[in-house]
């Protein structure tokens, strides 16, 4: 029992640490957390990077490791894994709220999304206003994760996290 | 040759293309032709390098010499770099840049999804993760060809001379060295000679919607597995290992 109470402890502890990119979601809400089990003494958190170049893998890494040493927890190892590898439908749902409120469009089921991104018009949603009178600038936005998108709308420019 | 050395090798390979390409395509950031492709081309950039970091800290653990990646990139020199000649090339004008990408994306899609049926976990692991970037680089460097192609005068004239420039450096990506020959009977590597045909249909399809002809055949150039390369290669080296080699074992 006190072993499971430990690992809820950890998992608390990790809805705490912001993504450094998109500080309005953990790295819980993002679903790079793969996994925290106990070996004996030693508690195992193991992450997945989103993109195999992302530079925030390293600063997430971090963060994680900063958390758990503030809350007290020493003994512990941070593990990266690729497989299964990470993709958008492992974004909780109040991480897509989260992603909305702050400016960025949220991922689109992948049919919506190949759609967008083959140029398609008026897939996603503007953040801002809601319109779906959207149009893709840029496959590639401001970060590898993001699309740059332009609503004709309210004409504001937008991310949009893409499926991946 | 062991079987562990030879994939420790076929790893390395893998490891500087992505390394190398990524540099190369780096090197545009801030010169992009407009903002959303120099941005397009630096997040290209960082999915190689990201992939290329992978596969070195794989051979690193192959090396049974408690190599890391950092030793791997910057304290090899020319001839112990195994990246494709075609990943070296200097990124010429816009379609240069973009012909590069198209023939090498093409390939190196086919290639993932061979390498993610690997019996190997790790490469299979990093091919599945790779497959997801490497499906919008190549759909970005195929919409460019057919707009160049289909466009101005101007933009398909210098899009199909950039097409042929870059044919010769093509073969190489579906040669296969003897050692390689023995990581693909053990399941360890797609056959890459196998991916010819199905690449050029790709490569004809596109090209074909962007108005452009498909290049003559001509002599290949082939070398770079094997550490015979380019005279270009030497130069990106030179930048990119001048820190750690004028201040070996610097940290932070």
């Amino acid at each position: 029992m006190v072993v499971h109470q430990d690992i809820r402890d950890v998992w608390d502890i990790l809805k705490t640490v912001e993504d450094p990119e998109i500080p309005v979601i953990s790295v819980f809400d993002l679903g790079i957390v793969r996994d925290v089990r106990m070996d004996s003494d030693l508690c195992i958190v193991e992450i997945t990077p989103t993109y195999s170049g992302c530079p925030a893998t390293k600063v997430i890494e971090d963060s994680i490791r900063q958390a758990l040493i503030s809350a007290g927890i020493e003994d512990f190892r941070i593990e990266t894994t690729l497989s299964p590898p990470w993709s958008t439908a492992m974004l909780s749902n109040d991480g897509r709220e989260k992603l909305r409120e702050y400016g960025i469009a949220p991922p689109e089921d992948e049919e919506t999304d190949k759609l967008a991104l083959m140029g398609e018009d008026r897939q996603v949603s503007c953040p801002q206003c809601g319109s779906k009178d959207t149009k893709m600038v840029s496959q590639f936005g401001s970060t590898p994760c993001k699309a740059h998108f332009q609503c004709k709308e309210c004409l504001e420019p937008f991310d949009y996290f893409k499926c991946l | 040759m062991e079987n562990k050395e030879a994939l420790y090798n076929a790893v390395l390979h893998l490891g500087d293309n992505g390394s190398i390409l990524g540099h190369r395509l780096g090197e545009l950031c801030g010169h992009g032709p407009v903002l959303e492709q120099d941005i397009a081309m630096t997040n290209i950039a960082l999915d190689l390098i990201g992939q290329a970091r992978l596969y070195l800290q794989y051979a690193g653990k192959l090396s049974g010499k408690d190599l890391t990646e950092d030793d791997l990139a910057y304290k090899r020199d020319v001839m112990d770099y195994k990246n494709f000649l075609i990943t070296e090339l200097q990124n010429g004008d816009f379609a240069d840049t973009i012909a590069r990408q198209f023939t090498y994306d093409t390939f190196h899609l086919l290639f993932l999804r061979g390498l993610s049926d690997s019996k190997d976990e790790t490469l299979a692991a990093i091919a599945k993760k790779s497959i997801k970037e490497v499906t919008y680089h190549q759909r970005w460097s195929c919409e460019w060809v057919i707009r160049l192609g289909d466009g101005t005068d101007e933009s398909h004239e210098k899009m199909q001379r950039a097409l042929n420039d870059i044919w010769m450096w093509t073969d190489e990506l579906f040669t296969q060295s003897e050692d390689e020959g023995s990581l693909v009977e053990s399941g360890m590597l797609p056959d890459t000679s196998l991916l010819k045909d199905q690449w050029l249909n790709e490569i004809k399809r596109i090209v074909e919607e962007a108005a452009l002809d498909m290049p003559e055949d001509q002599p290949m150039q082939e070398g770079g597995k094997t550490g015979y390369h380019t005279e270009y290669l030497g130069f990106i080296l030179a930048e990119m290992q001048y820190l750690p080699r004028a201040y070996p074992d610097a940290t932070w």
